[in-house]
């Protein structure tokens, strides 16, 4: 009965599963077909923000549109398409958002200059503490002229300590 | 005391921005399309494949663009206010049929009901990628020069089409 069953089925297990490996031959064929074209659509992908999965890149994201996106790529550059021509093309329709190295303008100012201006304002500070510190430490340490005979004859052991 | 009200002052502004942030939606991408012209483009219609779609057919017409499919379950949700809107019949809508098979939107549109002078079938999303869609339902508002003036990403609801969509629709009706 159970071999009876094993023989009617394994073949079908066998047809189902064989269009399958044909499907994912076909998916690896345009990597296969031009690897040079291939790696400049992982480059730039990488560069491009997947707007459906927002901290995901084009090239690692298999969204539908990221999907899409990378083969609007693979045709741009098949169509000898610059990469700075490919990127104004995102920017034109997804906004400065789809970069993920947002050019330096009016609007951006702050998210480039920020950090170093927050570092500056910070060593600033640090600097000016680490000063007034010194200040403070340089006049505690001056002695008057009678501290420092008594120092010396501490240091002689001429003056027994209280 | 100064030196213990420090970082608490700063613990309270990081706090503010922080609270703020959670209520900003990091999906409301700003469209640089705003104030451009229309992405021109030709598409079949999805109910007569035999005739096509052009944004120029709109030119002197403030119209709204929807990008919808009959797979986005959100399109589902806001499509009943589509349809009341289709039937005031204050604005004309084209659809944008996006990402589906033709099969499946008539049968969509049968059943839920058609607010659309028609629709445009973008099946593979060609037209839409033009427009700068990333998340079905987005709706636009085109004005009678063929400019886009407005986009709104997600499900639209009541609130906003009184207050943000229609009040704008009047506007640029009102403009010559």
């Amino acid at each position: 009965m159970s071999r009876a069953l094993h023989r009617l089925l394994m073949p079908a297990l066998v047809a189902l599963l064989l269009p399958w490996g044909a499907l994912h031959a076909d998916d690896a064929a345009p990597v296969a077909s031009d690897p040079a074209l291939e790696a400049r659509v992982q480059k730039l992908g990488e560069e491009l923000r997947c707007l459906v999965c927002q901290n995901q890149n084009i090239a690692d994201s298999h969204a539908d549109l990221a999907l899409d996106l990378k083969k609007q790529l693979r045709e741009q550059i098949a169509a000898g398409r610059t990469d700075d021509e490919i990127k104004t093309y995102m920017v034109e329709r997804y906004g400065d958002f789809v970069l993920y190295r947002p050019p330096l303008k009016a609007t951006t100012v702050l998210l480039w200059a920020g950090p170093f201006v927050l570092l500056g304002a910070v060593a600033f500070a640090l600097l000016r503490r680490l000063r007034t510190r010194a200040v403070r430490a340089a006049a505690a340490n001056t002695l008057s002229a009678d501290e420092h005979a008594r120092a010396r004859a501490l240091l002689n052991g001429e003056e027994k300590q209280v | 005391m100064n030196r213990f009200l420090w970082p608490l002052g700063i613990f309270v502004v990081l706090a503010g921005f922080l609270f703020a942030g959670l209520y900003l939606n990091p999906r409301e991408v700003p469209s640089p399309l705003i104030g451009k012209p229309v992405p021109a483009f030709s598409a079949p219609q999805l109910a007569d494949p035999g005739k096509t779609f052009s944004p120029a057919d709109m030119k002197g017409k403030v119209w709204l663009v929807n990008v919808w499919a009959s797979w986005c379950v959100s399109c589902r949700q806001e499509h009943p206010l589509l349809v009341e809107l289709g039937k005031s019949g204050v604005v004309p809508m084209i659809g944008l049929h996006y990402k589906d098979e033709r099969d499946a939107g008539l049968k969509w549109l049968a059943q839920h009901g058609d607010p659309y002078l028609l629709s445009a079938h973008d099946r593979d999303g060609r037209v839409a990628i033009d427009f700068g869609v990333y998340g079905t339902p987005e709706t636009f508002i085109v004005d009678k020069a063929g400019v886009i003036r407005y986009k709104h990403t997600g499900p639209l609801t009541p609130e906003k089409l009184r207050d943000d969509i229609l009040p704008r629709v009047k506007q640029l009706e009102a403009a010559t």
